[in-house]
C-alpha cells in the first residue's frame, strides 16, 4: 500500500540505514493447548534518530512489541535487525550483553532500585563495562548533570519525588550512551508538571543527542512530543502518523 | 463471627503453598526435636525411677570401690524390721569389646532374686539357675541385642576380677513393667568367690554392697540408721540408704549435663520461635492493604489482632500436631539404637503435654508482636502501603 | 563473557531495610552456631584437660584390663621389680624416679547444690610431686610425709564446701588436715585430693598400690620397655604413656559429647535453614521487579543467583558472628560432672580454639548456602516480561 505518507517513509528509508528493522514479526503465546496471536506479522523501520511512538488500546500488543524491539522478549517468528544485527537470533547470554550496550530503559514506576542512592542507580549500568571507578563515576555525574540532579546524588529514591525519580531513571538509560532508548509510558505515573520536565528532556535526548527514542503512551501530550505515532490494534500495525 | 474468622484464617496460612509447608516442616521438626531430648532426659533418670523405696542398698561409707565383709550378712539380717538381705558385687566385664558394654553383677541368687521380683522367670529356668554355679540369667533386652539364648555360654573378661569367666545362660528375664531394666546380666556370688579365693585370698568373702528387703516401707530411713548404727566405729563402717536414693546420687554426679541438655531443648524452642515470628511478620506486613481495608469497611482493629493470631495457633498446632505423633515412632527407634547407654529410653509421662504447650506457646509469642502492629495501622497508610 | 556482578551494598543494604526479619532470621542461626559452637568448646576443654593431665617421658602402670588406677591393683613385689627396670630414670642425687601411689574415690558435697559427687584421693610421695610439674603449690604448704595433712586441687577447692586451708576432711575414720592448695592448670589433677601414700593405705587397710608411676631414662625407648615388661611373667601390669593413660580416660565422655552435640545441630540448624529459606523466598518475592529491570539492563541470571545467594550468605555469617559471641561467654563456666569412665569427679572448661571459630563460621555458611541457594534460584530463573509485569 502506497499513500502519502508511506511514501514520505519509503523516501527517509532510502536516506539514512534504519536503525531498528522489523520483518515479518509475529508473537504468540500458548495458554491451555492453544495459540493466542498477540502481534501478526509487523513489518516496519525505525530510522536513527527518530522519536517514534506507539499507541492503542489495551490488548493491542505494544508493550509486547516494545518488549521485541528491547530485547527482553524474544518472537516467535520473523527478524529484528538492529545495527546490522537480528537480535532474534541472540542467545540469552549475547543479548543480556547486547541490551547493556544498546538499549536504555524507562518505565512508568521509574523501576529504580529502593536500596541504592541516585548516584548508585546511575552507575548500575557501567558496573556491565570494563570501566574503572574513576570512569565510571564521571559518566555517572554527567548524566545526572544533564538531567539536573547532580545535587540529590546521594538521596535514595524514596527520598526522592515521582518527577525526580524519573529524571534519575532517564540519566540511568543514558550512561552507557545507547543506541536505541525505549521507554514505556514514562509519563504514566507523574502530575501534569513533571511529566512536562520528563517530557522536554525526552526531547533533548532526540533532538541535541540524537538519540533513537521508541515510546509507548496513552498520553496524548506525550505522543505529540514524538515525530511518528504508530497505532496498533489487536496485534497489527494500523496507521502510521507523522508530524509535518 | 468465629467460624468465619477461623475459616478466613485457615486460607490465610495456606497461601504461600510453599512457605507454609516450610513452616510446618520447621515446626514438625523443633516439636519432634524437644520431645527427644526430654525423653533422653527421662531416660537418665530411668534408673532411678525404677529403683525401688521398698529395697535398701547397704554400702561401704569410706567410698564406693570398697567391699564390705560377707560376715556383715547376718547382723543386717537381724536388724529390726529387715525381712532378708543380699548381696551384689559389680563385676564390669567386658564381652568382647568394650563397646559392648552391659551391668554384670555377682549375686547371692537364693536371696536376690526374691527381693528383685520385677524380674520375671519362668520356674523351670530358674530351677537350671539355681543348679548350675557357673550359670547366669540375662535380661531379654541383652539376649536380644547380642542373640544369645538359653544354653549359650558367654565368655566374660574380667577387669576388676582377672581372668576369662565362662557364664551359661540358664534363664532369660522379663521386666514387669516397662521401666524395668532389662540390660543386666546376674551370675552366682559363689562362683566369684571360689575363684577370687584361689588367687587372690584376701579379696574373697567381700560384698560390693548388701541389698536389703524391708517389712515396711515406711520405715526405711529408720531402719537405714538401725543399720548403720551397727557397724559405727568398726572398720568398715556402713552408709544404708533407699535404692532410690542410691541410683540418684548417680545420676547427681552428671546433673551438669543434663542440664546442659534441658537448656538446649528450651533453645530449640527459641530457634523456631525466631522462625515462626518471622514468618507472622512477613505475612502480617504483606497483608497490611487487607487489613487497613477491613478496618475500613467497618471491622475493629481486634479482629485484625484475632486473624493473625487464630492464623499462627492453626500453624503451629498443626506443625506442633506432626511432632507430637513423630515423636512416638522415634522414641522406639532410637530406643533401639541406644539401647548399649540407655537401657530405657521411653517417653516421659508429660513430655507430650510439653510439647503441646511449647507449640502454643511458639504460636503466641510469634503472633504478638504482628498482631499489634496491623492492629495499630491507620486505614489510609495501610490502604496506600506496598508492601 | 565476563561474570559481571550486582555490588555487595546491593545485598548488605536489603539485609538492613528489613531489620526485623534479618535479626530474627539471623538469630534463628545464632542459636544454632552456638550450640555447635558450645559443644566443640567442651570438647575442646575436655581434651585440653585430660591431654595435659600427663607427660611423655612418664609411664603408668596399672593392673591388667583395669581402665582407671581406682580399679587396678599393684602389690608391692610387682612394684618393687617395676622399680628396678633399667629404663627407669634417676634424679640429681640418685634416687629412682619412681611414686607408688594409692588411689581412692571419696565422696564430698559439692559447694552449689549440696549433692556429693566423687572425689578422687591420691596417696601420693615427694617423687610424685616431683614427677608432675605441671602441678603447683598455690597457697599453703606441701603436707608432710607421715601426716595426715593433705592439700587439694583448685577445682576442689572451688566446688566443693569444707576444704578451705585450716578445715578438716574426715575418712576412713580419720581427720585430714587440709594444708595447702595446688593448682594444675586444666588438668585432671586439679580434681584431686593428695595426701601421703602410706598414711593413706594405712587408713584404707590397703597392702597393695593402685598404680606406679615413673619416668623414663629414655623415652624413645618406651615400646621396648612395654613389651620387656609386659613379657615378664612375675608382673600382671599394664603400661602406658602418662598422656595415653588419660586421653583413653577422656574417650567415652568425648564421644559422648561430639556425638550428642553434633546430631543435635545437625537437627536445629534444620530449623535455622527452614527460616533462612522462608526469608530468602519472601525476599525473592518482593523484589520481582527489581529483579527484572537487572535483568533488562543486561545482568545475567548468574548474577542475580549470586546476589541472592550471597544475601544469604551475609545473613547467615551474621548469624554465625553472633552466636560465637554468645559462645565465647561460655570460656567463664566451668563443667563440673563424673567421667563416665572412671566414675570420678572432673572439671574443665570451654575452650575457644581459633580452628572452632573457623568450623562455626563455615557451618553459619553452609546453613545460609543451603537455605538460600532454592529461592536464589527461584530469582534467576525468572522471566525478565513476566517479572516486570508483576513488580
Amino acid at each position: 500500500m502506497t499513500t502519502g505518507t508511506d511514501a514520505r517513509e519509503a523516501t527517509a528509508l532510502a536516506a539514512q540505514p534504519a536503525a531498528v528493522a522489523l520483518r515479518h514479526v509475529s508473537k504468540h503465546y500458548v495458554r491451555g493447548g492453544q495459540e493466542v496471536p498477540v502481534l501478526t506479522d509487523i513489518d516496519f523501520d525505525i530510522a536513527q534518530g527518530d522519536f517514534l511512538a506507539m499507541m492503542g488500546p489495551s490488548g493491542s500488543g505494544k508493550s509486547t512489541l516494545l518488549n521485541l524491539i528491547a530485547g527482553i522478549d524474544k518472537p516467535s517468528s520473523g527478524q529484528i535487525i538492529v545495527d546490522g544485527i537480528d537480535i532474534a537470533l541472540l542467545t540469552e547470554g549475547d543479548l543480556a550483553d547486547w541490551r547493556a550496550q544498546h538499549v536504555g530503559f524507562i518505565f512508568q514506576f521509574y523501576n529504580l532500585m529502593p536500596v541504592l542512592t541516585a548516584y548508585e542507580n546511575v552507575e548500575l549500568p557501567l558496573m556491565l563495562t570494563s570501566l574503572g571507578k574513576r570512569e565510571r563515576r564521571e559518566h555517572a555525574e554527567m548524566a545526572l548533570g544533564m538531567v539536573g540532579l547532580q545535587d540529590r546524588m546521594t538521596h535514595y529514591p524514596n527520598e526522592l519525588s515521582g518527577g525526580q525519580q524519573q529524571r534519575v531513571a532517564i540519566a540511568r538509560a543514558l550512561v552507557t550512551d545507547p543506541t536505541l532508548i525505549v521507554a514505556d509510558e514514562p509519563t504514566g505515573d507523574l502530575d501534569r508538571k513533571s511529566a512536562g520536565e520528563v517530557l522536554d528532556l525526552l526531547d533533548r535526548l532526540n533532538g541535541d543527542l540524537g538519540k533513537t527514542i521508541v515510546m509507548v503512551t496513552h498520553d496524548a501530550r506525550a505522543a505529540d512530543r514524538a515525530h511518528a505515532i504508530r497505532h496498533l490494534e489487536k496485534g497489527e500495525l494500523s496507521a502510521l502518523e507523522t508530524k509535518p | 463471627m468465629l467460624a468465619f474468622l477461623l475459616k478466613m484464617a485457615f486460607k490465610n496460612a495456606l497461601r504461600h503453598r510453599l512457605r507454609a509447608i516450610l513452616t510446618l516442616a520447621g515446626l514438625t521438626v523443633a516439636i519432634l526435636a524437644y520431645g527427644l531430648l526430654s525423653t533422653f532426659v527421662s531416660a537418665w533418670y530411668a534408673g532411678a525411677d525404677a529403683a525401688s523405696d521398698k529395697r535398701l542398698v547397704t554400702r561401704s561409707a569410706i567410698s564406693l570401690v570398697f567391699a564390705l565383709p560377707i560376715s556383715y550378712r547376718d547382723r543386717i539380717r537381724a536388724v529390726d524390721g529387715v525381712t532378708s538381705v543380699s548381696w551384689s558385687n559389680w563385676f564390669g566385664g567386658v564381652y568382647i569389646d568394650e563397646r559392648n558394654f552391659f551391668p554384670q553383677f555377682a549375686v547371692d541368687m537364693p536371696t536376690y532374686l526374691p527381693l528383685y521380683s520385677e524380674f520375671v522367670i519362668t520356674p523351670e529356668e530358674r530351677a537350671a539357675l539355681l543348679h548350675d554355679r557357673r550359670g547366669c540369667v540375662v535380661g531379654a533386652k541383652l539376649a536380644a541385642r547380642f542373640g544369645w539364648k538359653l544354653g549359650d555360654t558367654i565368655p566374660m573378661k574380667g577387669t576388676i576380677y582377672p581372668g576369662t569367666w565362662p557364664l551359661t545362660i540358664r534363664a532369660i528375664y522379663h521386666g514387669r513393667d516397662e521401666r524395668t531394666n532389662e540390660d543386666q546380666m546376674l551370675f552366682h556370688w559363689d562362683y566369684l568367690n571360689e575363684r577370687i579365693k584361689q588367687i587372690y585370698p584376701k579379696r574373697g568373702d567381700s560384698a560390693g554392697v548388701f541389698v536389703v528387703g524391708l517389712k515396711d516401707a515406711s520405715e526405711a530411713a529408720l531402719v537405714s540408721e538401725r543399720i548403720d548404727s551397727q557397724f559405727r566405729n568398726s572398720l568398715a563402717e556402713t552408709l544404708t540408704e533407699t535404692e532410690k536414693a542410691f541410683q540418684l546420687s548417680f545420676v547427681a554426679m552428671t546433673d551438669t549435663i543434663i542440664l546442659a541438655i534441658k537448656v538446649v531443648s528450651y533453645v530449640v524452642i527459641l530457634i523456631i520461635m525466631a522462625v515462626m515470628a518471622n514468618t507472622m511478620a512477613m505475612a502480617a506486613r504483606e497483608r497490611t492493604a487487607e487489613y487497613a481495608t477491613l478496618k475500613a469497611l467497618g471491622f475493629g482493629p481486634p479482629i485484625v489482632g484475632w486473624l493473625i493470631l487464630f492464623e499462627s495457633i492453626l500453624v503451629c498446632l498443626i506443625g506442633g500436631g506432626f511432632g507430637i505423633l513423630l515423636t512416638f515412632p522415634l522414641v522406639r527407634v532410637i530406643g533401639h539404637a541406644l539401647s548399649s547407654v540407655l537401657p530405657t529410653f521411653n517417653m516421659g509421662e508429660h513430655t507430650s503435654l510439653e510439647q503441646a504447650i511449647a507449640s502454643v506457646l511458639v504460636a503466641l509469642v510469634a503472633a504478638a508482636i504482628p498482631a499489634w502492629r496491623s492492629m495499630q495501622v491507620r486505614i489510609v497508610e495501610g490502604l496506600r502501603a506496598v508492601a | 563473557m565476563r561474570l559481571t556482578g550486582i555490588p555487595i551494598h546491593y545485598a548488605w543494604r536489603n539485609l538492613l531495610t528489613r531489620r526485623l526479619t534479618t535479626l530474627l532470621t539471623a538469630g534463628g542461626m545464632a542459636l544454632v552456631v552456638f550450640v555447635f559452637a558450645t559443644v566443640l568448646m567442651m570438647r575442646a576443654g575436655l581434651e585440653q584437660t585430660l591431654k595435659s593431665t600427663g607427660l611423655p617421658e612418664n609411664v603408668v602402670a596399672i593392673r591388667k584390663g583395669a581402665q582407671t588406677e581406682v580399679q587396678s591393683g599393684v602389690s608391692r613385689p610387682e612394684a618393687a621389680i617395676i622399680e628396678s627396670d633399667r629404663n627407669v630414670a634417676l634424679d640429681g642425687l640418685g634416687r629412682r624416679l619412681v611414686s607408688k601411689e594409692s588411689v581412692v574415690l571419696i565422696s564430698l558435697n559439692k559447694r552449689r547444690t549440696g549433692q556429693p559427687s566423687n572425689v578422687v584421693v591420691r596417696g601420693t610421695t615427694p617423687v610424685g610431686l616431683a614427677l608432675r610439674p605441671q602441678v603447683v603449690l598455690e597457697s599453703g604448704r606441701m603436707f608432710r610425709p607421715g601426716t595426715s595433712e593433705i592439700i587439694v586441687g583448685h577445682a576442689i577447692a572451688d566446688g566443693f564446701s569444707g576444704v578451705q586451708i585450716g578445715s578438716t576432711l574426715r575418712f576412713a575414720r580419720r581427720d585430714w588436715l587440709v594444708v595447702g592448695i595446688f593448682d594444675a592448670g586444666k588438668t585432671g589433677f586439679s580434681s584431686e585430693v593428695w595426701g601421703d601414700a602410706e598414711q593413706m593405705m594405712q587408713a584404707f587397710r590397703r597392702s597393695n598400690f593402685s598404680a606406679v608411676i615413673f619416668q623414663m631414662q629414655a623415652p624413645q625407648a618406651f615400646d621396648e620397655l612395654k613389651a620387656r615388661l609386659e613379657g615378664d611373667q612375675r608382673l600382671t601390669t599394664e603400661f602406658k604413656r602418662e598422656t595415653q593413660f588419660y586421653e583413653d580416660q577422656s574417650h567415652a565422655m568425648s564421644t559422648f559429647i561430639s556425638v550428642l552435640g553434633l546430631v543435635l545441630s545437625m537437627v536445629f540448624s534444620i530449623g535455622a535453614i527452614i527460616g533462612a529459606m522462608i526469608t530468602m523466598y519472601a525476599a525473592v518475592a518482593n523484589r520481582v521487579g527489581e529483579i527484572g529491570t537487572l535483568r533488562a539492563l543486561g545482568f545475567r541470571r548468574k548474577s542475580i543467583l549470586v546476589a541472592f545467594l550471597g544475601e544469604s550468605l551475609l545473613l547467615s555469617l551474621l548469624g554465625g558472628i553472633i552466636g560465637l559471641v554468645l559462645a565465647s561467654f561460655m570460656q567463664l563456666f566451668t563443667v563440673s560432672t563424673m567421667n563416665f569412665q572412671t566414675f570420678s569427679e572432673l572439671a574443665f572448661s570451654f575452650t575457644l580454639t581459633p580452628g572452632i571459630v573457623i568450623a562455626s563460621l563455615l557451618f553459619a555458611l553452609v546453613m545460609g548456602f543451603t537455605g538460600g541457594f532454592l529461592p536464589a534460584v527461584q530469582a534467576a530463573r525468572l522471566k525478565i516480561v513476566d517479572s516486570l509485569r508483576a513488580g
